[in-house]
């Protein structure tokens, strides 16, 4: 019965549209296996969901930037420019995108040696070919990961 | 995300990639990949549920243990739900004004407890909340065939405006129902088929697609199979 009204399927659509663009090549798979147990890992987030805070600039359309903010911060707003996807979800609870506290858990569990100090969003929406990211503003990301000594990044897309 | 995935990995530094569109994931290839096939923009699955999401990464943080790449599917699927939320909206207070201008004006209380409550708000990509209602009044004009090049919008940006008044909508709904969490489209369902601003935008997309507008000025102000 649902077919018929006008804000269905939504996702379908996306999953869709997006498997029939065209996406970046890469002609090799780096692999860095850790190389020391996970529970003396840190461990980041790195989220495609246009995270910034109140007093960080916002994501403009067409941003090939990145926002970092603080293990502590949780006043996130979410800028993505996307009309295509839910924003509910993140309103209601913003580990469903950015599972910071969730990952406090683990450490506090000792799952995972600790939580990096500092968490990072870029803007989901891109080009096809994703070249400002892949070439400048994604290795740049990775040098602040790497000045945090940070071992492994979860990566969730919105 | 996989594409970062990549760069990261260049870097030195591994990573696990929770891919939302598994069909792309697989394209771009990244070494480790967990693809949940959950609604868009929930990548952790449920909203308020610590042990689900829990699960999600238990399986996401093995991966590191594979010698090679690795793509996994998590088992469960969680499918979005796309029937419009119970929400009431405030009673017709002006009749002069246009019923959806009306309407924002009377969530503005609403809207005003979620900040309070949260302390932090997605509206003001281009305009503040007080102006809601003025866009609103705009959109409605195009809807009725004001031309755009006559009526102007407060903000400009119309995608930008459209954004600021879902984010507005959203916010005021949410503090309106409570607990009551709506699934991953509900809101959606309901502010483009229940709300009278979320079909004025409908209309006046529609009528700026007929005025021949530039084709970004109406085309992302919703979702792109919404017509």
């Amino acid at each position: 019965m649902t077919e018929d009204r006008a804000a269905t399927r939504g996702d379908d659509a996306m999953r869709v549209l997006a498997s029939t663009m065209d996406a970046p090549e890469f002609t090799s798979t780096s692999f860095n296996k850790l190389g020391k147990p996970l529970a003396e890992c840190r461990v980041a987030i790195v989220t495609s969901a246009s995270l910034h805070r109140p007093d960080q600039d916002r994501f403009v359309q067409g941003d090939t930037g990145f926002r970092a903010f603080d293990r502590d911060d949780r006043n996130l707003i979410m800028g993505h420019w996307s009309p295509n996807f839910d924003h509910s979800g993140f309103q209601l609870d913003l580990n469903v995108v950015y599972p910071i506290d969730r990952l406090q858990e683990l450490a506090d569990d000792g799952v995972i040696g600790e939580v990096a100090p500092r968490h990072f969003a870029f803007a989901g929406n891109q080009p096809d070919t994703v070249s400002e990211i892949r070439l400048d503003t994604g290795p740049q990301c990775a040098v602040q990961l790497n000045a945090d000594a940070v071992d492994v990044v979860l990566l969730t897309p919105v | 995300m996989s594409t970062l995935a990549h760069v990261f990995e260049d870097a030195g530094i591994a990573t696990i990639v929770l891919a939302s569109m598994a069909d792309v994931a697989k394209k771009v290839g990244p070494p480790r990949v967990l693809a949940c096939e959950f609604p868009l923009g929930r990548p952790l699955g449920k909203p308020g549920d610590a042990a689900f999401q829990h699960q999600v990464l238990r399986q996401a943080f093995n991966l590191l243990e594979a010698d090679e790449p690795i793509f996994e599917h998590f088992p469960e699927v969680v499918e979005s739900d796309e029937m419009p939320m119970a929400c009431s909206l405030p009673p017709r207070d002006d009749p002069n004004a246009p019923p959806a201008v009306d309407e924002a004006r009377g969530l503005i209380s609403a809207y005003r407890r979620a900040v309070e409550r949260k302390g932090v708000t997605a509206v003001g990509r281009a305009i503040e909340p007080e102006q809601i209602p003025a866009a609103l009044d705009t959109l409605h004009q195009w809807a009725q065939g004001a031309a755009w090049k006559d009526v102007e919008l407060p903000g400009k940006n119309t995608v930008a405006v459209c954004h600021d008044i879902r984010a507005y909508y959203l916010e005021a709904a949410l503090e309106l129902v409570g607990d009551l969490a709506p699934g991953s489209r509900s809101f959606d369902a309901w502010f483009y088929e229940v709300t009278e601003a979320g079909k004025t935008i409908l209309e006046a997309r529609r009528s700026l697609k007929t005025q021949e507008a530039p084709f970004p000025f109406w085309f992302y102000m919703v979702a792109g199979h919404l017509e």
